[in-house]
């Protein structure tokens, strides 16, 4: 205990003497932030501010009109168009989501608790599609979906349908279907790691004391992953809220969502105005449902 | 650490749900590569027989020639930008305890919470707002901002170790930020700078959402497969192109996830 005590006192003085000059060392690290900083201020902070400008805004013909109203945001509240569309959005997203983390949390599971050997290439193999063009593997269940797609293609091929079946692809089924697969690698790995962080003597313990494993699980393993599983919930809650790529790829008129409304009138329509009061409901409802979120999670928990 | 003791036995089901899920999870991209081969007009069973039309097609189509050498030119810039702007910013990072310094990766990890079709309408919306022309340039903007928090989650974990101690003993010892930087920083996270330049590059090559929005007439790869998918025609070849850019995609993040984790410590659980 002195001889510790000593190398304490000891390293104190030399850590005040030092100290000085790590003071200066300081704004240092302030200058080694400031480009990533200001680059994010400049591209993300400008632009959203900039979305909340523009929608008070509205446009004639090709010309934007700088006088603020709420005159975008009152159109989005009477028309039923939007309320529908958003409505659809959040079910789809909300299902695909609930699906997703269910189909996924085995996999995680496995990957945390029975893996050993080659367990690094496990991981590359779940993470790998998360990298590659999220186009192209939506593109792939187009074409696998298709009226005159590979699975219709099979089922004729064996006999098992006479005449292509059409709901395959274009209905709501197929979005949240495709939305699930797309986001599963995503999904993965936030439930992994809070599996992966979990004490084993607990679970060891609890086994000791006599709890066999289904109650283990309910009892140790799930509740210590809840935060790893409203991670995962949210990471892919959001982004497919608001993706447009896979309903105008497999949806079809019936299943489009926000975000092909928002893309239509940024694109084709060109009202810019229009399309970035959308845009700033849509981060309201996307707020408003993470607080929901985290109230329902708090409920869970106790 | 001691090796963790299992009170789970091995489990079959689990295992077989496991194996099932990687093969589900990579079903649709590998049929695409086996019907990019087949030499029928539709993509549909039966396969007929194997060509390389497909491919020998997509080399002399110029409006895919210039979208690549777009993707080309855009991803090297993001990749290098982001990466340069990313190595400071996670060296300071890296640091523990410096005031502010969960608000500095709130905002510098926003890009990858934010979906991307907010992301593209907020970009444009500025570059309406201040009247700038949509080109290739305003593409790269957005995807360094984009790549940013990909470099530095790449880089963070190689200077997180034992970076400091040996920051400050260079210091110490009288060598300037400079020297430091080099003889100390730079050889530690060397690795993890080529990862982080294949990642952002791959990111940015494939990324859709802000070339969509931003590229103005000057269309990137991803750009040119999207406005293909209206032409039925145009399917086997794009099966074709689609598989060359998922397996080079594939293989440069492989190649990077590699070497991220190469001589990183091992954390409990193994992971290497």
């Amino acid at each position: 205990m002195t001889n510790t005590d000593l190398y304490r006192s000891r390293f104190g003085r030399l850590k005040a003497l030092t100290g000085v000059a790590r003071q200066r060392g300081v704004w240092r690290t302030y200058v080694l932030l400031a480009p990533a900083v200001c680059l994010m201020i400049a591209t993300v902070m400008f632009p959203l501010i900039s979305v909340v400008v523009m929608s008070t805004w509205s446009v004639s013909g090709y010309e934007i009109v700088k006088v603020s109203s709420l005159a975008n945001y009152i159109e989005i509240a009477s028309e039923p168009m939007y309320r529908v569309l958003t409505l659809r959005s959040l079910s789809v997203a909300t299902l695909a989501t609930l699906m997703t983390v269910l189909l996924c949390y085995p996999v995680a599971y496995y990957l945390a608790f029975h893996v050993r050997r080659h367990k690094s290439l496990w991981l590359v193999a779940m993470t790998l599609p998360f990298w590659t063009s999220y186009l192209l593997r939506i593109f792939a269940w187009k074409v696998i979906l298709g009226y005159e797609g590979l699975l219709n293609s099979a089922l004729l091929g064996l006999g098992l349908v006479d005449e292509p079946v059409k709901a395959l692809l274009y209905s709501k089924t197929a979005v949240t279907f495709v939305l699930a697969h797309s986001w599963a690698a995503f999904v993965v790995m936030p439930i992994y790691l809070s599996l992966e962080k979990i004490d084993r003597s607990y679970l060891e313990t609890a086994a000791d004391l006599g709890d066999g494993p289904l109650r283990r699980f309910w009892r140790i393993t799930l509740p210590l992953s809840l935060p790893g599983i409203a991670a995962a919930f949210f990471m892919m809650f959001v982004p497919t809220l608001c993706d447009y790529i896979t309903p105008a790829m497999v949806g079809g008129p019936d299943a489009m969502m926000i975000g092909n409304l928002i893309q239509a009138m940024e694109g084709p329509m060109h009202n810019h105005p229009g399309g970035a009061a959308l845009t700033v409901v849509m981060m309201l409802t996307i707020g408003l449902s993470g607080l929901v979120f985290v109230a329902v999670s708090r409920l869970v928990r106790r | 650490m001691a090796s963790v003791t299992n009170p789970q036995r091995p489990n079959r089901l689990l295992a077989f749900y496991a194996a099932f899920f990687v093969i589900f999870l990579y079903f649709p991209v590998f049929l695409i590569m086996i019907f990019s081969f087949n030499d029928g007009v539709y993509v549909s069973f039966p396969l007929t027989g194997v060509t390389l039309d497909w491919y020998v097609d997509l080399l002399n189509r110029e409006p895919l020639k210039q979208a690549f050498w777009n993707s080309l030119k855009v991803a090297s810039a993001a990749c290098v930008l982001s990466t340069i702007l990313a190595i400071p910013a996670a060296i300071a990072l890296s640091r523990p305890r410096i005031f502010g310094k969960k608000a500095v990766f709130g905002l510098v990890f926003l890009p990858l919470i934010l979906p991307g079709l907010v992301l593209g309408i907020a970009l444009l919306t500025l570059v309406t707002w201040l009247g700038l022309k949509l080109s290739l340039v305003t593409v790269t903007i957005g995807h360094v901002a984009i790549c940013l928090p990909f470099a530095i989650s790449v880089l963070l974990p190689r200077l997180e170790g034992g970076n400091l101690a040996l920051t400050e003993a260079s210091a110490d010892l009288g060598e300037g930020p400079w020297w430091t930087f080099w003889r100390v920083t730079f050889p530690t996270i060397r690795l993890g700078i080529l990862a982080s330049l294949l990642a952002t590059f791959s990111v940015s090559f494939d990324e859709f959402y802000m070339a969509f929005f931003l590229s103005g007439t000057d269309s990137t790869l991803p750009m040119y497969i999207w406005n293909q998918l209206r032409f039925p025609s145009e399917l086997p070849p794009l099966l074709a192109l689609a598989t060359l850019v998922l397996v080079v995609s594939s293989v440069l993040v492989f190649i990077s996830l590699r070497l991220a984790r190469i001589g990183l410590p091992v954390r409990t659980g193994g992971i290497r």
